[in-house]
């Protein structure tokens, strides 16, 4: 009941007070080089708030004990508390069944996950498709699945402003084509992917969609079920929870059809030596013990993000974005990576005659924590002829006075470098 | 700014990085090496030409930030009319400079190679000032693979 009313609460609020929910992010009182802590690098990792922070550090204090198994209270408590945080899960992204949510260490184990067993049913001759823009873990597995397999890696391009290009994406598909993983995201540039529209034509081919939403399931609105993904991925700590801790979402009749991943305790039904029968989804692939206190402080993250209200947190980012890439288009040398019509907030850019990583060095200095490198991305770095940008990457509490401290700083590389 | 900033981008630093010397193929090399430090993507094609153990000459091409280019630059200068194994000495010294692993007295006979000692400061791009030397002790021993900071 009391959640409800925080989901409730959440929906109401039009516009985030900034200030308040700061002070609920103990890191962000931090000081780096004697200057606040400016941290732009929420694409690698968000900070976390105290709720998970405490969460986390309550369930050891408290509960802690294994799983499933024991019949003692401890066991009770700690299992009923990971199952609510797998409903938590569940209504965070509108799935149809609780059952359909595998928790796994990260986006890439749900989709190293998804290409070992899915997998299984590819052979030669048959096709992934991906995309230009995509993570490298959203790149290796299909590779090391096609080495497999006898299974063809095909990469629908993208055009210089970082979209993908609709019309090729289209006619890569074909009747070979048997899965499609593509980023909600980009978390190099920033697109945000047409994937409703891009998972329609996918199975209009007969093929099965994997989405890579690491960069955004902590951005925005994710209605699984209004995108009739197959498979759906993404990580607790950019969701300002715990790392070591991710979701894999995959509609339950794939699952139940698909063969068990890792073996081990949790996921059997019944071991012999004459043969073992294996769990029920989703346990069927959550073999050994799992991040318990991970999966429940992930539950404690997805209270908060509701509490505030995605749509609300989204608008916020949205606004530093637009101010962010109206500074930058005043910053003389600075050239954008990724200028996609539809955007969420990273700013990745190169400064002329300056690598970025200097730049980076620079910016922390300053006390701005930005990423600089190739973000395991090397594909998109080379579609820009680039080898590395400097990324800025906003989250719910980020403001504008940090965006002008990036932009501060920004001009003292260029007196470094005058 | 802080001072360690200022250590690290001392002007030679920013000239050598910006106007790197020795820079293109050496058309008389008998040794060469490649050099790459995946994290950031720096490249490096190192070229020298020895005359029995002396190295004559050498040069290098590629692309990389600031530092690694400037001690690219500065490398290759430093190496001139060096015995290969008084250029293995100078890696030696230069590392401990970088690692901080040696006192500022040591670096002395660094020469200019000294301008870099601010990096120990900033244990992030200790590759980035050592790629060019890892790839010299390469160039010297003929490796076939590139030598990465990996």
């Amino acid at each position: 009941m009391k959640n409800e009313l925080v989901w409730l609460q959440g929906s109401l609020l039009a516009e985030l007070d900034v200030a308040r929910l700061r002070q609920d992010f103990p890191i962000l009182g931090r000081h780096v080089q004697g200057r606040p802590l400016v941290y732009l690098d929420n694409a690698a990792t968000s900070q976390k708030p105290r709720q998970v922070i405490d969460c986390e550090a309550r369930y050891y204090a408290e509960t802690n004990a294994n799983i499933h198994r024991g019949l003692h209270r401890l066991s009770q408590e700690a299992t009923d508390a990971f199952e609510a945080a797998r409903a938590k899960v569940q209504r965070f992204i509108n799935a149809a069944r609780g059952e359909e949510i595998v928790f796994v260490r990260g986006t890439t184990e749900a989709i190293n996950l998804v290409a070992a067993s899915y997998g299984q049913r590819l052979g030669p001759g048959d096709e992934i498709l991906i995309t230009e823009m995509e993570h490298h873990s959203n790149i290796v597995p299909w590779q090391l699945l096609c080495q497999r397999s006898g299974a063809v890696l095909r990469v629908a391009p993208i055009n210089d402003a970082g979209e993908l290009l609709l019309p090729t994406y289209t006619l890569m598909l074909g009747p070979r084509t048997r899965i499609v993983a593509l980023a909600h995201v980009s978390n190099a540039l920033g697109t945000i992917n047409p994937v409703r529209q891009l998972i329609d034509i996918a199975h209009e081919h007969g093929a099965v969609v994997l989405v890579d939403g690491a960069q955004a399931a902590p951005h925005l609105k994710v209605d699984v079920q209004a995108l009739d993904c197959d498979f759906y991925a993404f990580s607790g700590h950019k969701l300002y929870g715990p790392t070591g801790i991710g979701v894999l979402y995959g509609k339950a009749a794939l699952l139940d059809a698909m063969p068990p991943w890792q073996g081990g305790g949790d996921m059997i039904r019944q071991v012999s030596f004459a043969g073992t029968t294996y769990n029920d989804l989703p346990y069927k692939f959550e073999a050994g013990t799992p991040n318990i206190a991970g999966g429940i402080a992930l539950g404690a993250a997805i209270d908060y993000l509701a509490g505030l209200g995605i749509d609300a947190v989204a608008a916020h980012e949205q606004e530093l974005l637009a101010y962010a890439t109206d500074l930058a288009a005043e910053t003389p040398g600075l050239r954008l990576i990724g200028t996609a019509a539809h955007k969420c907030g990273i700013l990745s850019f190169v400064v002329d005659g300056v690598h970025a990583h200097d730049v980076g060095t620079i910016l922390d200095g300053e006390g701005v924590a930005v990423r600089s490198g190739h973000h395991c991305a090397m594909p998109v770095m080379e579609h820009f002829g680039v080898a590395a940008t400097v990324r800025a990457s906003f989250a719910l509490y980020n403001t504008r006075r940090e965006v002008d401290a990036l932009f501060a700083a920004l001009a003292r590389v260029r007196e470094v470098f005058a | 700014m802080t001072s360690d900033l200022r250590d690290l981008y001392q002007e030679l630093v920013i000239d050598h990085g910006r106007r790197p010397r020795n820079f293109g193929r050496l058309t008389q090399a008998n040794h060469r090496a490649e050099g790459y430090n995946p994290l950031c993507g720096d490249r490096l094609t190192l070229y020298l030409k020895l005359a029995g153990d002396v190295i004559e000459d050498a040069s290098f091409e590629g692309a990389g930030c600031a530092i690694s280019t400037a001690s690219a630059s500065l490398m290759t200068e430093a190496l001139k009319g060096k015995t290969a194994a008084q250029a293995e000495a100078l890696f030696a010294g230069f590392h401990a400079l970088v690692t901080g692993a040696a006192p500022d007295a040591a670096a002395a006979p660094l020469g200019k190679l000294a301008v870099l000692g601010g990096v120990r400061e900033f244990p992030a791009r200790v590759k980035c000032a050592t790629l060019a030397w890892h790839t010299l002790h390469a160039a010297l021993h003929d490796a076939a693979q590139p030598v990465s900071t990996e």
